[in-house]
């Protein structure tokens, strides 16, 4: 048996069940819109385990799901060695947004990550402390920066609301997901040339940590098949 | 799961190392495992979190266990006002392994430093010829550098003194040094929001809303300090190539030692940093170590070694590429500016990890 994660609400879970049905594999809400079991037609021995897109990444490296649909940004963030334990099977093309650092529109003099850098010097040296970028992808973010030398910045955390975190001052700048820009904007937020960290998309994994037995494996080859993957 | 049998052999040699520092009059200290956070996050920057387990305590907020011993050694000195002093130390550190997961995360250094102004050549000279010392036999690869040479060229380029800061805050991160390099020397264009800031009458004039901490008086100096760079002469070609080339050098040390000599005709700035240079090549010479053989990379330590601002060394076993260095050191006067909050005292170390020592050893039998 084959457990597959999808995410278990929103309009990732439906176009997940969009982009299988397409090829022949129908994934759907066992009963009412509230419940959580999951019903997979069109090929035995799989099951649909349907839960947060944010546990998913952690659900495949600890090898209790097989296989799971969540976003390349999530897979990146909570899983060290992601290549090569999360192979991708394929991405979906679908769920795009992008991991972008913000600067208040303010910030005329800054727009590229040389500015930041420079920037975050002249901050310190004022101010006393290190400029804050605000995000919730922690580790994304710190080797971004650390790979580009930028220095003298520190991230502070913010599970939501982050483009509001600049006018309330709990933060200099953001480190945050995008799809649009208009949510920055409306915030007095620009985003900065060559600040793109991630191009994220809904992507679907194999864990490498499950078990994988025999039978399993001619399944999996099987969904590859009928995937077209 | 920790091995009993080897954890006993790595202190066995923890313990040999302390007692051949102590024979030298150094004085055992010890530090705290848990560290509080703030302290190492604004010396090293967020970077550290990459490499420091992070923990939380509701009354003293954000600590780590310890990555190193340097830190507090230094606090602990500055505290005591002993001068001169010699410490060692044995003791676990802990490193989270995003890179490397076959190293291990928690592991046994073992400590040397001195504390001691009157004649750094000669102590510098003392830790390297007493490290060295400790690890005679196992056949390791010596490397040297000084960062102090590089800092005295970058002091030394014929540019504003902004520029000049900016590639020293950088001289640790070869990267952006190399961008800002390029940047300085016009050898790539300004980037096209540069340009259309600068030729802007009122480059404020369709800000957004002012908001956040940084103010729009900021701003505009920051706009008043590019305008001004802008005006600034690239730094030469003649000066760019020298810089390069004094990074390139790698030879035995007294072969850099000529080398640097006949580039201190063009850059005279580098003149004190090579006299430190011969002078304590001179007194690894009394010590008894090979100076004749001794490698130097003028490179040496920019990657690894934040805060060492002089001398850097390291011992490597080339027979196992797979391990990290045995054993590295150097000064780091600058550490103790930033610790000391207006003091600064002298300061040169280094530490050995005897669980490399233990396995070479076995290596060898």
């Amino acid at each position: 048996m084959i457990k597959l994660g999808v995410p278990s609400k929103g309009r990732l879970m439906d176009k997940t069940f969009q982009w299988f049905a397409a090829r022949g594999i129908t994934l759907r809400k066992a009963g009412s819109e509230r419940d959580y079991a999951g019903v997979v037609e069109g090929i035995e021995g799989v099951e649909l385990v349907l839960l947060s897109a944010g546990e998913i990444p952690r659900e495949l490296a600890a090898g209790r799901l097989h296989l799971g649909v969540t976003g390349s940004d999530l897979v990146r963030e909570k899983v060290v060695f992601w290549e090569t334990r999360l192979p991708v099977m394929a991405e979906l093309g679908f769920g795009g947004a992008d991991l972008v650092i913000a600067v208040p529109q303010l910030w005329v003099d800054v727009d590229t990550l040389d500015d930041l850098d420079a920037v975050c010097a002249a901050f310190r040296r004022r101010h006393g402390f290190r400029l804050r970028i605000a995000t919730k992808y922690h580790r994304l973010v710190r080797d971004f920066l650390q790979a580009q030398g930028v220095a003298d910045y520190q991230l502070v955390d913010s599970q939501g609301a982050t483009e509001g975190t600049v006018k309330y001052e709990t933060a200099e700048a953001i480190a945050d997901i995008t799809s649009t820009g208009e949510t920055l904007r409306a915030n007095g937020l620009k985003v900065l040339t060559g600040g793109l960290i991630h191009a994220s998309q809904a992507t679907l994994f194999r864990s490498r940590a499950a078990e994988w037995t025999q039978a399993d494996r001619a399944l999996r080859h099987e969904i590859e098949a009928r995937l077209g993957i | 799961m920790i091995d009993s049998a080897a954890k006993a052999a790595a202190r066995a040699e923890a313990a040999r190392l302390v007692a051949h520092f102590r024979a030298t009059g150094a004085v055992p200290v010890e530090a705290a495992i848990l560290q509080s956070a703030d302290t190492l996050l604004d010396l090293y920057g967020e970077d550290i979190r990459a490499r420091a387990y992070v923990t939380a305590d509701p009354q003293r907020g954000e600590m780590m266990l310890r990555p190193d011993f340097t830190v507090p050694v230094v606090q602990m000195h500055m505290d005591s006002g002993a001068d001169p002093a010699r410490y060692t130390y044995a003791g676990e550190v802990f490193r989270r392994q995003e890179v490397n997961e076959t190293r291990p995360n928690e592991f046994l250094q073992v400590g040397f430093e001195v504390f001691d102004g009157r004649a750094p050549a000669l102590a510098d000279a003392e830790v390297y010829a007493t490290i060295a010392a400790a690890l005679d036999g196992l056949g390791l690869r010596a490397a040297t550098g000084d960062i102090g040479i590089l800092l005295a060229a970058v002091g030394g380029l014929r540019t504003t003194e902004a520029r000049r800061a900016a590639l020293v805050r950088h001289l640790w991160r070869p990267r952006r040094f190399r961008a800002l390099l390029d940047r300085f020397a016009a050898r790539v264009p300004p980037a096209p929001s540069r340009v259309a800031l600068l030729a802007a009458a009122d480059p404020l004039a369709d800000a957004g809303p002012e908001i956040g901490l940084r103010s729009r008086t900021e701003v505009a100096a920051r706009i008043a300090t590019l305008r001004a760079d802008a005006l600034a002469p690239p730094i030469s070609e003649e000066e760019v190539g020298m810089l390069d080339a004094l990074l390139a050098l790698r030879e035995t040390a007294p072969h850099v030692l000529d080398a640097l000599r006949d580039m201190e005709v063009d850059m005279p700035a580098i003149g004190p940093a090579i006299a430190r240079l011969s002078e304590r090549l001179d007194a690894m010479a009394a010590r008894g170590v090979d100076v004749e053989a001794l490698p130097f990379e003028a490179s040496y330590g920019r990657t690894s070694m934040e805060y060492y601002d002089g001398f850097v060394f390291g011992f490597y076993a080339d027979s196992r590429p797979d391990l990290p260095p045995v054993a590295t050191g150097g000064r780091y006067d600058a550490l103790t500016r930033l610790l000391g909050q207006g003091r600064e005292v002298p300061a040169v170390g280094g530490v050995i990890r005897p669980e490399l020592v233990v396995s070479l050893r076995e290596g060898a039998q």
